[in-house]
């Protein structure tokens, strides 16, 4: 005969009750492990899938994710003629935020080098890839437009063509992707006001100078656009990403870029560590010391329960102790409901988490490996837990029935 | 058993001293108490309260061991002082039955079950246990309430069901402790006969301790503690048998 399972049928109420708080306790812990994991995944998804295998970024930077990078768009050539390159691309990253329908949108704008890169690395939900070298866009679908809606940023707008799932930036707003020229638009937007007012500084700067009253024509060209001046340099990217030729090792395309001393050059798993290690370090330590922190609590509510449930059978066991059961007896008793708690407890937070965690506004990613760890452990608590309970009844004396 | 254990005594208590606590606080709770209660033997345990009737009980129980004195069950020493010279909790198991004032039945099992966990843990297979329950409840009357849990029985259905218990490992010796206080004065001669009926058709030695003044002529042999001292009963009424 089990006794636990008979007691468990008795009060099956107070039982059902008791698994359904650890359960949801559990729940928070699963969710927390998620979040966790959720937070790297976000935080390296980039770099995990655009293929890069050398990140070129400016000189003694972090860039261009843990800190601000800005390298000359002619870095692309330059570095593509370095024996053993295959590919190189310029890379733009800037978030924004701007209204939709209302609503605060926060988008970072994700620069692809056409017409080299029109995004097919990324997996697509529904829709295409860029096809044009301006004005379309791939929106994740966490930004919440529609396939074909059309998003004004700066002076221009954007016509949604693809749409993706899933990749997000570090802080966990949605990408958009755009030619590097869009995305460089969209980044260095200026009323036409402030363009007005920067040429007619241009202008009177020029012609209060020598060089000005000698050369007319040349304060006639400060008026105009940028671009047509040559003294001025172009629009700054990010990075460049390098692309290593089958068979060519990285570390000698490396040896020849670290001697250049206008860039610094990392592999893909230096910027991963990078990011892990300064950007997200504090945010995912925090996370990971919550996550103790739940568990050692729930190992301490699960001990009270577990504790007050024998507490509440301390009678009946020690009339088993009077009419002799063995200590075995008892222990199995207490630690099979303690097991039993644990168990169904750890199957509900897996129940509910797998409808409430997709829900949530950013990732949780349940590893199974994570499911184990957390499933050893809760055999663990729920074991440990028992022991106050079982150290109680080991302890009681049969002549407690006589004192009731 | 071998004949040698059944022609000796279901209890044999020597010289048993009880005291609790030292110096000026020392209170000598059982003071030089013999008693030997024989197979087939019921006797009856009076005396007013704080005379050391529960101490003498859960002594010869095995669950308070006595300070000095000797107890022998079944011809077999098993306490010296307060040295065991056997598994107390084993010897429990397989020779003593207990019955108290309350039937302390286990709130989560049915009647059956209660009687069978007292032979499971006892290692008797379950099967067999099931049906020595079934049988025993049927001895005494309650065949009609096995599957009822014990907040569905009356008072007296729960203490035939906790007489049951007892009985479940054949036990040379039953201790009960007050087993009618909760029982009207039917009910309790009811439950007093059937220790009665339980000793002389089980080969058991039964010791009650009892305020029930009117069942006293179920009793084969009446012993009165006094101050920690046992005395013969005054106005012993023995049964015809």
């Amino acid at each position: 005969m089990n006794l636990a399972v008979k007691d468990i049928k008795h009060n099956v109420g107070r039982f059902m009750l008791t698994t359904v708080g650890i359960g949801l306790l559990l729940m928070i812990v699963m969710g927390m492990s998620g979040i966790y994991r959720g937070l790297i995944v976000e935080a390296t998804l980039l770099i995990d899938h655009i293929g890069a295998d050398l990140w070129v970024v400016q000189s003694d930077t972090r860039g261009p994710f843990a800190e601000i990078s800005r390298i000359p768009r002619s870095m692309k050539d330059r570095v593509l003629a370095v024996p053993g390159v295959s590919r190189t691309r310029s890379f733009v990253s800037h978030t924004i935020q701007r209204e939709h329908h209302g609503h605060p949108l926060r988008v970072v704008v994700q620069g692809l080098s056409w017409p080299e890169d029109k995004g097919e690395w990324i997996p697509l939900i529904s829709g295409r890839y860029l096809s044009k070298g301006h004005y379309e866009m791939i929106a994740d679908k966490s930004l919440g437009l529609e396939l074909g809606e059309k998003l004004a940023l700066g002076k221009d707008t954007y016509e949604v063509v693809g749409l993706t799932k899933g990749m997000v930036g570090s802080g966990g707003d949605g990408l958009g992707f755009f030619t590097v020229s869009d995305a460089l638009s969209i980044q260095f937007d200026q009323p036409g006001e402030a363009l007005r007012l920067e040429r007619a500084a241009r202008r009177e700067r020029i012609a209060s100078a020598d060089l000005g009253r000698l050369q007319p024509s040349l304060v006639k060209r400060a008026a105009g656009l940028s671009s047509s001046i040559p003294a001025l340099s172009p629009q700054a990217v990010n990075a460049v990403l390098v692309s290593v030729e089958p068979g060519c090792c990285p570390e000698k395309v490396i040896s020849v870029l670290s001697k250049w001393p206008d860039i610094s050059v990392y592999t893909t798993g230096q910027q991963r560590q990078l990011l892990l290690a300064g950007m997200v370090d504090k945010a995912r330590r925090q996370i990971g010391l919550f996550r103790i922190l739940l568990v050692i609590i729930s190992m301490i509510i699960m001990a009270l329960v577990i504790y007050t449930l024998t507490m509440d059978k301390i009678h009946d066991i020690a009339m088993l102790k009077l009419i002799g059961a063995r200590n075995r007896v008892i222990v199995g008793l207490i630690m099979q409901q303690s097991v039993l708690t644990g168990l169904l407890g750890y199957l509900l937070a897996y129940w509910l988490g797998s409808y409430a965690f997709p829900k949530f506004p950013r990732q949780v990613i349940i590893e199974n490996q994570d499911l184990l760890a957390l499933a050893v452990v809760v055999l663990m608590i729920s074991v440990g837990a028992s022991l106050l309970g079982v150290w109680k009844a080991v302890k009681v004396e049969p002549n407690k029935v006589l004192a009731a | 058993m071998s004949d040698e254990v059944m022609k000796a005594p279901a209890i044999a208590a020597i010289n048993l001293t009880k005291v609790y606590g030292s110096g000026n606080t020392e209170v000598i709770a059982l003071n030089d108490v013999s008693l030997t209660v024989g197979r087939r033997e019921i006797v009856a345990l009076l005396g007013p309260s704080g005379a050391g009737k529960s101490t003498l009980l859960t002594a010869v129980g095995l669950i308070n061991p006595p300070t000095s004195g000797r107890i022998e069950i079944g011809g077999r020493a098993v306490l010296e002082g307060e040295r065991a010279l056997v598994d107390l909790r084993k010897f429990r198991r397989e020779n003593l039955g207990f019955v108290f004032q309350k039937a302390n039945l286990i709130p989560f099992l049915s009647a059956v079950e209660n009687v069978q966990v007292a032979m499971e843990i006892n290692d008797v297979r379950p099967r067999q246990a099931r049906k020595r329950a079934m049988d025993l409840l049927e001895y005494l009357g309650v065949s009609d309430r096995t599957g009822n849990l014990p907040d569905a029985l009356s008072g007296g259905q729960q203490q035939r069901v906790a007489v049951a218990r007892a009985l479940a490992n054949n036990p040379m010796l039953i201790l009960a402790d007050e087993p009618t206080a909760a029982l009207d004065s039917f009910r309790g001669r009811q439950v007093m006969e059937l220790f009665r009926k339980v000793a002389h058709e089980h080969d058991a030695g039964v010791i009650v301790v009892t305020h029930d003044q009117r069942s006293l002529d179920v009793f084969d042999r009446i012993v009165e503690m006094e101050d920690g001292r046992l005395r013969p009963h005054k106005e012993a009424q023995v049964a015809g048998h």
